[in-house]
């Protein structure tokens, strides 16, 4: 079936007739598969395998990105083929600016985990899990078919749950269980949710089919049913974000997580939930995400707030962080429902911004309990003082957490905030104090882990090496890049969230609000005079 | 000429760059004198787009220089472009030049300690961010250099990061300035909201012209004043800075007495017109925020032991000054006493810094005295700055505190004298500090014997690098006056200056009882200056009467101590109250929700226990069965 499916390719829009969407989902996965058949005495041809395979992923994603249209908001290098003809399910894939860096994201973090964090034991298994990830991620982001999403939504979880089961910490059985069983109940309504969808939208449509553009452009529902069915996916998204008050699997599963499992769970992760919401909440149900607004945005600001304050709190600088990734995610769920051109900017931009900020400081986090076998903040001490360059490359990643200007976190932050006052001031108001908390949470941490005088056990702590410092480097570079210059990722993203928004106030009596372009004219800038 | 402004940042960025890369290689002193060299250059192109900006006629001193379009997303556009007006480069002048003498200043003060480069690599970009901030086009770009400002002042006050105390003030200076940043980006918000830009030449236009409504002009202003009380220290936000003295002695000076406290007042200036626009009590607030501060700073100061303590509740107390002259209309004044306390401040903070390196770290005033006899530059260019704050004419302090209090009595009588009360007690306890530092019995002479090490202890005057920049300030701290001079409409040279900027949300006080008597009221200055010292004098040198230090005034009315309190005690416990009901009652909830269905099924528990394939087939099973479901219901 899947020969085919590769062989019938070709209705892409961009300029390949390369199939280079379904080579995204499909290379992780035969990846995953020849390292399943690959003998174990060879360990150092799996790691190239292995290797090789994430690294043209990756350089895939960069490709399509460098081919991605800029100026076009709809979806680029889509792929359709039916796939079970008598259900109406196709195997549609799709990119647009909202998914695009996201995939691109996916295809830069996985090369990196892979050669830049080395499992205890059992490097075989865990390799082929996480290829088998990639390929569950990469097709959640591509999957323009309700069905084929919520398959591959699924296939996620179970590399996730061996993933930490396998090679987490002490307490890694209870975490990933409770991680499987509380996204599977989510996932359960979602379920319900999709094959009612397809099931109400055949009187619209005339046929059965599960496409999401079909569905969506063309299906309308009664208002209290697509209320029901916005929530039955709005559920299983508000676990995976996590949104306040689903959120408890989260500090474990994260805590318990290898360092490799921690990165992509809070780098690619949690984003198919706030993803989901875009594709699956605004576009499907606009009438209905307009409608579940108030809440959502009074949820969002819970968590903002919320997850600073038990952040502030930990013990265990692992689990703080994943706090923190609770209050970062509160401000990407205030941009989606606020449901402006800035907040809806900010907030794909966000998702990548914190997958790379958060992902470097778990890789962070990893890296000090290589060294000192513990996370708890109170037997760290004074490590600033025997690594210098390590603290400082904690330090740039902090502060990129933290929404410091000229760094990636606050451009995407400043416009979640200034775009969502518009539609959502009291909201925006009060998530706004969030920044003053995120200062104080991390810096707080920052002062009992990295200042003071040296104990014993610290005096010892090795600097970076060359590897970690290689790995982190390209973290900054990014930090670094997109603060001081986001115009290339902006105008990629902004032409499909303002074709989202009027979608959203098509269906529904929503109405963005509108400022008139006013900015200098080129014709003021520089002055002549001035010479 | 104008459109070389982008070598004015550029400068110290790649000073703060190049110490990234190679500061350990340019070690000590290569690694100082490639920032001061760098910053010294910034200063040289400031001045010589100073002189440029001079030869234009006064409308044409306006200039937008656009670097590249940072943020650009829907109606929201902005640019990475800086404003090239009269205010700026006042701004920009003094802080590239002051910042040239306290790099200078740190070549000898930082001599032996091991992170030398690193210090003069956070004072580049504190200098860049400053530069940002002040050189702004826009909000944004400004709000980029207040935060980078922030940050380089967290990193200059925990210098010392192995010093407990160093390490949580400089915590406690980022988080308080956050409680300001907050207001900051509220007033952004409300400004794109309204106005659909962050330029300030978008935002202040509609100020100006009337389409900004005065409820929203209220709101903006309002929550700039709640930025600039964080960064300048007003209360109830000044807490930080006093702390900020466990930094080096050359970040006192630089950050938190001449450049970035100061910003505040700039923020307010250059958005002028909005707070013109916004309700007249706007003013009132401002003000009085400012005068009380003044005065309680001033209070604060009276019994202070610690040679720097006692110039940093001074910094904040003339700080007081400064927004007093905003929220009286008197842009013109605010910016003048900015620029002369920036002369006279650092000139009293590197002063004491030269005290401090002379005294071998010591930083307790009860253990100076006679000063003057072994560091004679260090004794006479501090007693100038003493003379310039005090008040006392010709010195440049006289003049720009003068006329803040002249647009005070215009505006609001009462807080002329609260602010004139300040003033008394600024004369009062900077002459306490001279008498206690510089004159009177050496007391450590006694120090050095107790610790039984006589010719180490003896106080030395310090090098060149140190003292040299203290003798240039103190020729600004005397003449500095001279920018603004009340003797006739001609020698309001920096209100002819700064006339474009401010034009008509400068208050008018032509023809008013206080601008008719004026004379009056310098008189009077000048004898409240005089009695503050002869008072002084009385007590500390003479010994006619006892210092009145109480207890409560050393302890910054315990105000400071009541905030730790207040957040160490209820708002730790309600903080652990939210970390324990989240693993108590919300994940309790999950938990208990997982035990019970456990419990409640055999079946579960079995399938729980087991492998994730059983899952996989649940849900399978589960598909199957819904999708039955739907057959049956005959919808499919």
């Amino acid at each position: 079936m899947l020969s085919t499916l590769v062989m019938n390719e070709g209705v892409a829009k961009a300029t390949t007739s390369f199939p280079i969407l379904s080579a995204l989902i499909l290379i992780p996965l035969f990846g995953a598969i020849a390292i399943t058949l690959l003998s174990n005495r060879r360990p150092e041809y799996i790691k190239l395998v292995a290797a090789l395979v994430s690294v043209g992923t990756g350089a895939m994603s960069l490709w399509m990105l460098a081919k991605f249209q800029t100026h076009e908001a709809g979806f680029q290098f889509v792929s359709q083929h039916s796939w079970i003809k008598a259900w109406g399910i196709s195997w549609h894939l799709g990119v647009d600016g909202i998914s695009l860096f996201l995939v691109v994201l996916t295809g830069i973090l996985f090369p990196l985990v892979i050669l830049g964090v080395d499992p205890h034991h059992d490097e075989k298994r865990y390799l082929g899990w996480l290829l088998l990830l990639e390929a569950g991620v990469m097709g959640s982001f591509l999957s323009l078919d309700l069905f084929l999403f919520f398959i591959f939504f699924e296939i996620v979880l179970v590399p996730m749950y061996f993933l930490i089961g396998g090679w987490g910490y002490d307490k890694r059985i209870y975490a990933a269980t409770k991680f499987f069983l509380y996204t599977m109940f989510g996932s359960a309504f979602m379920l319900v949710g999709i094959i009612a969808t397809a099931a109400l939208a055949r009187r619209d449509i005339g046929y059965l089919t599960f496409d999401l553009v079909k569905i969506a452009e063309h299906a309308t529902f009664a208002t209290n049913t697509a209320r029901w069915l916005f929530l039955s996916f709005a559920i299983a998204f508000a676990v995976k974000v996590p949104i306040f008050p689903l959120h408890t699997w989260l500090p474990d599963a994260h805590t318990q997580a290898p360092t490799g499992g921690s990165v992509i769970l809070a780098g690619v992760l949690l984003k198919m939930g706030t993803y989901g919401f875009l594709r699956f909440g605004l576009y499907l149900f606009p009438a209905a995400a307009v409608w579940a607004k108030p809440v959502l945005l009074t949820l969002a600001t819970i968590g903002i707030i919320y997850g600073a304050i038990a952040a502030t709190m930990q013990t265990d600088l692992k689990r703080l962080v994943a706090y923190s990734s609770v209050a970062h995610l509160g401000f990407i769920v205030l941009g989606t429902f606020a449901i402006t051109s800035q907040s809806l900017t900010g907030g794909v931009m966000q998702m990548v911004n914190h997958g790379i900020s958060t992902g470097a400081l778990f890789l962070l986090v990893g890296m000090i309990y290589e060294r000192r076998h513990t996370r708890a903040i109170a037997e760290l001490k004074g490590i600033q003082a025997v690594a210098p360059i390590f603290a400082a490359a904690f330090m740039v990643v902090m502060l990129s957490s933290i929404g410091v200007p000229g760094l990636n976190g606050f451009v995407g932050e400043f416009l979640i905030l200034i775009g969502s006052f518009e539609t959502a001031r009291w909201w925006t108001v009060v998530a706004a104090t969030g920044v003053i908390l995120a200062a104080l949470y991390l810096l707080w941490a920052y002062q009992r882990v990295f200042h003071g005088e040296p104990d014993e056990a610290n005096s010892t702590f090795k600097e970076i090496t060359l590897r970690e410092s290689a790995l982190l480097l390209v973290f900054i570079g990014l930090i670094g890049f997109t603060g001081v210059f986001p115009k290339p990722m902006l105008s990629r993203i902004e032409p499909s969230v303002d074709k989202l928004i009027e979608h959203v106030e098509s269906h529904s009596s929503y109405k963005a609000p509108v400022h008139e372009v006013s900015h200098m004219t080129d014709s003021e800038t520089p002055s002549e005079e001035g010479k | 000429m104008l459109n070389l402004i982008w070598l004015v940042p550029a400068l110290p960025l790649a000073g703060f760059l190049l110490i990234v890369l190679f500061g350990r290689k340019l070690g000590e002193p290569f690694a100082g004198i490639l920032a001061t060299v760098m910053t010294a250059s910034s200063f040289i192109v400031v001045a010589s787009i100073y002189f440029k900006l001079l030869s234009l006629p006064s409308e044409e001193r306006h200039h937008v220089v656009k670097l590249f379009t940072w943020i650009p997303v829907g109606g929201l556009h902005v640019d990475m472009a800086w404003l090239v007006d009269p205010l700026s480069i006042t701004m920009a002048l003094f802080v590239t030049g002051i910042g040239s003498l306290i790099h200078l200043y740190a070549i000898g003060y930082m001599h032996g300690d091991a992170k030398f480069p690193k210090f003069f690599m956070y004072l580049n970009l504190f200098i860049f961010s400053m530069l940002m901030l002040v050189l702004g086009e826009n909000l944004l770009v400004t709000f980029l250099g207040w935060e980078g400002v922030g940050t380089c002042s967290y990193f200059l006050i925990s210098f010392w990061h192995t010093r407990d105390s160093a390490a949580t003030a400089g915590k406690k200076a980022f988080v308080t300035n956050r409680v300001g940043d907050w207001g900051m980006m509220t007033a952004m918000f409300l400004a794109f909201s309204a106005v659909g830009t962050l330029s300030y030449d978008g935002i202040n236009h509609a100020a100006a012209n009337g389409s900004l409504a005065a409820v929203t002009a209220t709101g903006i202003a309002m929550m700039l004043f709640v930025g600039a009380c964080g960064k300048s220290a007003q209360l109830p936000l000044y807490i930080w800075l006093p702390d900020a003295m466990e930094g080096p002695t050359p970040v006192s000076a630089l950050i938190h007495a001449a450049t970035m406290v100061t910003s505040g007042v700039f923020l307010l200036t250059r958005m002028a017109p909005v707070l013109h626009a916004a309700y007249p009590w706007m003013g009132d607030v401002i003000a009085t925020v400012g005068v009380l501060t003044a005065l309680f700073a001033a209070t604060i100061a009276v019994a202070q032991t610690d040679i720097k303590k006692v110039l940093a509740y001074s910094t904040v107390s003339q700080l007081g000054f400064m927004f007093l002259a905003i929220g009286s209309g008197a842009y013109v004044a605010a910016i003048f006493h900015m620029v002369t306390h920036a002369f006279f401040k650092a000139l009293l903070f590197m002063g004491s810094g030269s005290v401090i390196h002379g005294m071998h770290h010591e930083q307790d005033m009860r253990r100076m005295g006679a000063l003057r006899k072994v560091m004679p530059i260090t004794a006479i260019t501090f007693i100038i700055g003493w003379l310039a704050i005090a008040g006392v004419p010709p010195f440049a302090g006289f003049w720009s505190k003068d006329e803040i209090l002249l647009y005070a009595f215009a505006n609001n009588r009462l807080l002329y004298f609260i602010g004139v009360l300040a003033a008394l007690l600024t004369a009062y306890y900077m002459t306490r500090q001279v008498i206690m530092v510089f004159f009177g019995k050496a007391q450590w002479n006694d120090h050095a014997e107790e610790n039984g090490a006589h010719g180490d202890h003896t106080p030395h005057e310090s090098p060149w690098t140190m003292t040299a920049p203290l003798v240039i300030l103190s020729g600004l701290a005397i003449a500095g006056g001279v920018m603004q001079l009340p003797f006739s409409n001609k020698t309001h040279w920096l209100e002819h200056w700064l006339e474009p900027v401010v034009h008509h949300a400068e208050a008018n006080i032509e023809g008013t009882w206080a601008s008719d008597n004026k004379w009056l009221l310098l008189a009077l200055a000048v004898v409240v200056a005089c009695a503050g010292i002869a008072a002084s004098i009385a007590v500390y040198a003479k010994g006619r009467a006892k210092p009145i230090e109480p207890a409560i005034l050393a302890d910054a009315w315990r105000y400071d101590a009541g905030i730790s309190a207040l957040v160490g005690g209820p708002g730790r416990q309600a903080f652990d109250a939210v970390a324990a009901f989240d693993a108590h009652v919300i994940d309790g909830a999950v938990v208990g929700v997982g035990t019970e269905v456990r419990a409640a099924s055999g079946i579960l528990h079995r399938v729980q226990s087991g492998l994730v394939r059983s899952y996989a087939a649940i849900i399978g099973l589960g598909a199957v069965l819904m999708l039955a479901w739907f057959l049956l219901r005959g919808v499919l």
